[in-house]
């Protein structure tokens, strides 16, 4: 009885205030976000209020993980969440999992049609195996080698010649290490092998699936095989500071105490380690392409759509204003060092300025380059299980538990009884 | 009994619709506080997660697409290795955490209890400060003594190497104590005995209170030396306190969580050694999405629990030693 009730009250009320407001009606969309990127949002609303001055831009900006469980929560109730949010790559597929986000894909959004002006990979990430497709692409993390020139140069070991392949890099990663007393190659062996694993992807094949949900974690499977001894040889070799994950207590030690002679990742590393990671080796870091001629992505933001939300046409206004509006998307680039996942913005002129902290090498440039270069790889639901498991296989391989074959094969055991 | 004559007359007052309500319904509203909050936040909870439990459901979609699996998520754990290995991690972590606690407790607490009367409370709250202490402050502590590269404990291990004579006895590399199989278990037992050893400490202060002095007095004129007394008096008559203080480290430790989550990470360190249930638990809700799966394993672990504490209860509890006393 009570819910007709409130519905005509409800019409009444916006009756009343559509009449009372016709000439200045506004709508209030709430952004869900999280430091850095909500640095972005607040460069962005002066410049959206002067194309859309009806709608009213909020923020509400969590840490990290708070904000990505506090959508969690409001996507399981059905309350509480934005009207646009925003969604970290590692999160993409946990939030395509289900109905809570919007199938931007769909009329009257339709993001299909801006699919060309992005950068190739982003499109995939943020599409389930079911074509539905959970956030807009704002910015990429393209991956590079980035390397200390002084401890290189104390082994004459050139960037071209640790870059060249992964053999290349482990033999002259040596060189480095015997020069450098107390210095590591990089920080986990691990690295190595999350490359490798995620290049060279036949088409059709994501990360550990196939399109036919088929597991493709299994010891007979050569991109697998390659990964894991590339990683072994180099825990073999000694050169990595075991430090496990990047941001692990170890990991940022050895950034600051300035023992780490190469690191892979994407190209925001640098704001990281300009602002606190390694602020004393400024002009001592440099960057190149990653070894063996690979490319591959590290995080990427996304903007996506509740299907709770009820202001969504306001909602993809400013989505699309945010991804698909060049001086936006170079806006958030000077702001935060987010890197445009739309192509257009990445023509700008500050491409062409060196970074100051990389002794004003033109990485940007080197990143533009690697971004058109990344292969989309398909998600599967199931990705968070294949990985962690993998990643279990992986340490017990680097620690010396488990031989290669045993490892593959047992991990293949484990996710095939995840994937029913 | 025969039926009993019409009331004294009450005054009228009394009779009033207010006065009446107050008199049934004054205790309820009182202690409706505490059931409130144990229906919001416990009761309902735990049955939410009964129902959970049979169902498959993905945090972040909504309510409304659970489905219905019947036992499915519990025949899931039961066959999945990595559920027995963690299992198998908690065990052996309660055990290696639980023993030492309650072997440095309880003479401590007794010596304590002894020796020190006039700085007994300061001591007391100086080992039982760990106890307070968060979580992330610990684990920034214990991660510049483990750390492999830059830690105390293999500095002064590297130093001690050094020593001329003695040097021999200590190990010329360093060690990764996160990092090898065989030290991680280790690494977070010592960490959680030195947390909650202050605690067990404050329970068997409390129990060793409770016993009469003129025991102890009457041992020391019957010449019993300090040794003796604590075995033959101290504790049999600690007998209870025991039982309580075992059964929470049970509890305690079969739910142990923080102290390997942030030591490893949250990835369970090198070979899973430092994966417990709950953290497997976690990991099955948090970034596999698969609530039913890690509702039902709440519930398996609870079982196991339950079997523990009642073997415990029976071995040690009232009931184990109604016939020994």
């Amino acid at each position: 009885m009570k819910y007709p009730y409130t519905r005509t009250l409800v019409l009444a009320l916006s009756t009343a205030l559509a009449l009372g407001s016709a000439q200045a009606q506004k709508t209030t969309i709430t952004v869900g976000v999280f430091p850095d990127l909500d640095s972005v949002i607040k460069a962005a609303i002066p410049g959206f209020n002067k194309l859309y001055p009806n709608i009213e831009v909020k923020i509400n900006s969590l840490a990290y993980a708070d904000h990505h469980n506090a959508l969690t929560t409001a996507l399981s109730t059905g309350k509480g969440a934005g009207d646009v949010e925003a969604i970290d790559f590692g999160f993409v597929a946990k939030f395509a999992e289900g109905n809570g986000m919007t199938d931007l894909s769909k009329a009257p959004f339709n993001a299909g049609q801006f699919k060309s002006k992005f950068v190739g990979y982003t499109f995939p990430q943020a599409t389930t195996q079911d074509g539905r497709m959970v956030g807009m692409p704002t910015d990429v993390g393209p991956g590079s080698m980035f390397f200390r020139t002084d401890l290189l140069a104390k082994a004459k070991v050139l960037p071209a010649q640790l870059n060249a392949s992964w053999e290349s890099y482990i033999a002259n990663g040596k060189k480095v290490v015997a020069a450098n007393p107390g210095v590591f190659l990089i920080p986990d062996a691990s690295e190595a092998a999350q490359i490798i694993l995620r290049t060279g992807l036949k088409s059709g094949e994501g990360m550990y699936f196939d399109k036919s949900n088929k597991v493709l974690v299994s010891p007979t499977n050569a991109r697998f095989v390659r990964a894991f001894t590339v990683a072994k040889q180099i825990r073999d070799a000694k050169l990595d500071a075991r430090a496990g994950a990047a941001f692990s207590p170890e990991w940022t030690t050895a950034f600051q105490k300035g023992n780490l002679a190469t690191e892979f990742s994407g190209a925001w590393l640098v704001g990281h380690m300009q602002n606190w990671l390694a602020k004393d080796y400024a002009g001592k870091w440099n960057a190149q392409n990653l070894p063996g001629n690979t490319f591959a992505s590290y995080g990427g933001s996304f903007w996506g759509i509740p299907a709770q939300s009820q202001n969504k046409d306001a909602a993809w206004n400013f989505i699309k204003y945010l991804t698909t509006n060049p001086a936006q998307q170079v806006l958030a680039f000077k702001t935060t060092g987010a890197f445009p996942a739309l192509k257009a913005a990445q023509s700008d002129s500050m491409f062409n300025e060196g970074v100051a902290y990389l002794a004003n090498q033109k990485t940007r440039l080197l990143w533009r380059s690697a971004a058109a270069k990344i292969q989309p790889i398909d998600v599967n639901r199931l990705d968070p299980v294949a990985e962690q498991i993998v990643n279990d296989a992986l340490s017990e391989v680097l620690n010396g538990t488990k031989d290669i074959p045993t490892a593959l094969a047992q991990a293949q055991q484990l996710v095939e009884r995840r994937a029913r | 009994m025969t039926a009993t004559p019409s009331p004294p007359s009450i005054p009228q007052r009394a009779n009033t619709g207010w006065d009446r309500f107050q008199r049934r319904y004054a205790p309820y509203i009182f202690i409706s506080p505490f059931f409130l909050l144990f229906f919001a936040f416990s009761l309902f909870p735990i049955i939410f997660n009964a129902y959970l439990s049979v169902h498959s459901w993905q945090p972040g979609s909504g309510l409304g697409d659970m489905k219905f699996v019947g036992w499915r998520n519990f025949s899931d754990n039961l066959t999945d290795p990595t559920f027995w290995k963690s299992l198998q991690n908690t065990a052996i972590l309660a055990l290696e955490s639980g023993v030492p606690q309650h072997l440095i407790a309880l003479p401590l607490a007794f010596a304590i209890h002894m020796g020190l009367k006039r700085v007994q409370s300061l001591v007391t709250a100086v080992y039982f400060l760990p106890y307070i202490t968060s979580v992330v402050a610990i684990s920034v502590v214990f991660f510049t003594l483990f750390s492999w590269q830059y830690g105390a404990l293999n500095a002064g291990l590297n130093a001690l190497h050094n020593l001329p004579l003695i040097g021999g006895l200590f190990p010329a590399e360093k060690i990764n104590w996160l990092g090898e199989v065989q030290y991680v278990q280790p690494a977070i037992s010592l960490v959680v005995v030195w947390r909650y050893v202050g605690w067990n400490v404050l329970l068997y202060l409390a129990g060793l209170q409770a016993i009469p002095g003129d025991i102890y007095e009457a041992a020391s004129i019957d010449g019993a030396t300090r040794a003796q007394q604590f075995r033959f008096i101290t504790l049999p008559l600690l007998r209870p306190t025991i039982f309580l203080a075992v059964t929470l480290t049970l509890i305690g430790g079969f739910q142990l969580f923080e102290e390997p989550y942030v030591l490893t990470n949250g990835s369970g360190g090198t070979g899973q050694q430092g994966l417990t249930t709950i953290m497997y638990m976690f990991r099955t809700y948090n970034s596999y999405s698969d609530a039913g799966v890690a509702a039902a394993m709440s519930w398996l672990l609870f079982a196991v629990i339950g079997v523990l504490s009642l073997i415990n209860s029976r071995l040690f509890g009232r009931s184990g030693l109604a016939g020994k006393d």
